[in-house]
């Protein structure tokens, strides 16, 4: 992880806004799909892909590389884009989203996309395989070698699997696991405090014995800070909340539930896409 | 009598026979496993002695991991650690994984393609006086049902370790049934076993059969038994124990069917979904054959002693000899 300079924060917030821009238009392409949850985390994938990650797109088997895990598969569209743009596949491949035979699944789906770290859509699941990853790392002495991450929703912490995860990485003390949480307050049925309030949020995660850092999910030096302090906990998992702006950058997608599972028609696609681009 | 070529017990009708948990040869065979290879891990929700998992824990303290009663993180952690390269044997009891978690299984296990063996104890009616909560008697359904899954449901304690061995070496997803009490040892060390093969244990002293007894897990030894009856009284049988439920040895079931005309299906589970609903899939498409199946029937089980449920269920040697006469009635010619 190299320095965060000003000069290469320009660079992300361009890279961010290409990512959304490619967002909506797979979105439109495909007709389905959701908008909200890959809007608001664009900033969270661009950072990664292009600052913190280990990785090698031309070679994504790289025994050493991080482990990235999305557990909302759901928002694929932003997973996807960050993918191609940092060189995995084609851009012009997102079009395929959600067609018959492509290697994008409306869903992620290992098979297809065989360098994927796992298959996910069904919530609750990815925490607990990310604690399986850290655990195998920690049996084999590579827990200070590589970082294993999981980006999960607010929404999937509704799920016992989600606590069952988070009391087994407590208890384990898994240094090189780092949670990193979509706090974004809308589910499909509403707003999460009112479909089933997670707050005292932050209590929650520390009285299972994790590390817990609050960040903004749209501020680069904030969040990569966060993350620099993640590394540096040794005693404890860690989750970083960083708090979204669900649809962030559209402005008539913002904040609104409605936009979790939906996409946009050809012409919000056009207004969307000149917003962007302004 | 006793196929000679397949190294079965030669004391199995004995009165003192010996009699071992199908379990324990799950435990003793997972040491085999983990002294083989040093990828091979163990996880359990809370059941380590009943799942006979303490073996290994105590053997490999290092590889053994304590999830806790938390059955669906249990298989997930599972998955993630294979994703790393281990080769995790989670277990727990049937009615809870693959009972409680079946999507985690199905999303992060077999859609995943990741090889993770799910150990299912205390499997079947058998499990008596725990009562009807804990009685699996649907778990082959669904487990027979998933793609890339192997469902393995061994007949003794002998091929229940020699199972385990087999599944550390597969590369793929795969469930093992297993039951609680004592079963009496039908195979030795020498008996043939290769996931995905069928062995036929009895089969008349001359001639070709007129019924033929297709069986999993622990009712092989009962069935056995009923095909030496029946022997006793003129009716020639051949016992198969089908411990490999998927994947399905298709040309071995189809032989017998074709031999004998008239199958007899025999398990510790519900008849709907179960193994004999996979025979019946398999001759349906290849050789139709009048099928009479042993199972529980669409109930749920209760408290008892294994005797007394097996016999109020019709699922043990009067229950089978039964559908043998009966199926005989129906044999087409």
């Amino acid at each position: 992880m190299s320095l965060l300079t000003d000069k290469k924060i320009l660079e992300l917030e361009k890279k961010a806004n290409d990512i959304r821009q490619s967002i909506i238009e797979m979105l439109v392409e495909a007709k389905s799909g959701h908008t909200a949850g890959p809007l608001g985390m664009a900033d969270i994938f661009t950072l990664f892909y292009f600052h913190i990650l280990k990785h090698d797109p031309r070679n994504p088997f790289w025994e050493e590389r991080d482990r990235l895990i999305l557990s909302n598969g759901h928002i694929c569209p932003v997973f996807y884009a960050a993918m191609a743009h940092s060189g995995y596949f084609p851009i012009e491949e997102l079009k395929t989203l959600r067609k018959f035979g492509s290697r994008l699944q409306g869903h992620p789906h290992r098979e297809y996309m065989p360098w994927l770290e796992n298959s996910s859509g069904p919530l609750g699941a990815g925490l607990s395989q990310a604690v399986g990853m850290a655990l195998a790392d920690r049996m084999d002495k590579k827990d200070k070698d590589r970082f294993i991450y999981c980006f999960m929703s607010d929404g999937e912490l509704d799920e016992g699997n989600s606590w069952e995860a988070i009391m087994l990485a407590g208890k384990n003390k898994l240094r090189n696991l780092i949670a990193v949480v979509d706090r974004n307050n809308i589910q499909i049925d509403g707003y999460t405090e009112n479909v089933m309030p997670l707050e005292p949020l932050v209590e929650k995660w520390r009285a299972f014995n994790w590390h817990v850092i609050e960040v903004s999910g749209h501020d680069f030096k904030a969040l990569n800070e966060s993350v620099e302090e993640a590394q540096g906990i040794f005693e404890k998992p860690t989750v970083i909340i960083a708090h979204t702006i669900p649809g962030k950058g559209v402005k008539e997608f913002e904040r609104d539930y409605k936009w979790h599972g939906i996409a946009p028609s050809k012409k919000q696609g056009e207004m969307a896409l000149k917003e962007l681009r302004e | 009598m006793l196929n000679s070529n397949l190294k079965l017990n030669p004391k199995i009708f004995n009165d003192g026979v010996e009699q071992v948990p199908i379990r324990k040869g799950f435990g003793e065979g997972l040491v085999l496993a983990g002294e083989e290879n040093k990828n091979v891990v163990a996880l359990c929700a809370d059941l380590t002695e009943s799942t006979q998992m303490h073996l290994f824990k105590d053997k490999f303290p290092e590889r053994f991991i304590e999830i806790g009663v938390a059955e669906q993180n249990l298989v997930t952690v599972s998955s993630g650690m294979a994703a790393m390269g281990k080769i995790p044997f989670c277990s727990s009891y049937a009615m809870f994984s693959p009972g409680r978690n079946w999507e985690q299984i199905r999303t992060t296990i077999a859609y995943n393609n990741r090889s993770v063996k799910i150990a299912g104890s205390h499997a079947g009616i058998s499990v008596g006086a725990d009562g009807g909560t804990h009685q699996a008697l649907e778990d082959i359904a669904l487990m027979r049902v998933m793609p890339n899954m192997d469902v393995i449901s061994p007949c003794d304690a002998i091929e229940a370790k020699k199972a385990t061995v087999a599944l550390a070496k597969t590369g793929k997803p795969a469930y093992l049934r297993l039951a609680r009490e004592k079963t009496p040892i039908i195979t030795t060390e020498e008996t043939p076993y290769k996931i995905g093969k069928a062995e036929v244990y009895w089969v008349p002293d001359v001639g070709l059969a007129q019924v033929g007894i297709i069986v999993t897990g622990s009712l092989t030894y009962r069935a056995i038994v009923a095909a030496k009856e029946l022997e006793a009284k003129g009716i020639k049988i051949k016992v198969m124990n089908l411990s490999s439920i998927a994947p399905i040895d298709m040309e071995a079931v189809v032989a017998l069917a074709k031999e004998t005309k008239a199958i007899v299906t025999v398990e510790e589970h519900q008849i709907r979904g179960g193994m004999g609903s996979a025979v019946a899939e398999v001759l349906s498409q290849n050789y139709p054959t009048p099928i009479e199946f042993i199972g529980i029937q669409n109930l749920f089980g209760q408290s008892g002693t294994p005797d007394e449920l097996i016999e109020h269920y019709g699922i043990g040697v009067e229950g089978i000899k039964k559908a043998v006469e009966k199926v005989l009635k129906r044999k087409i010619s």
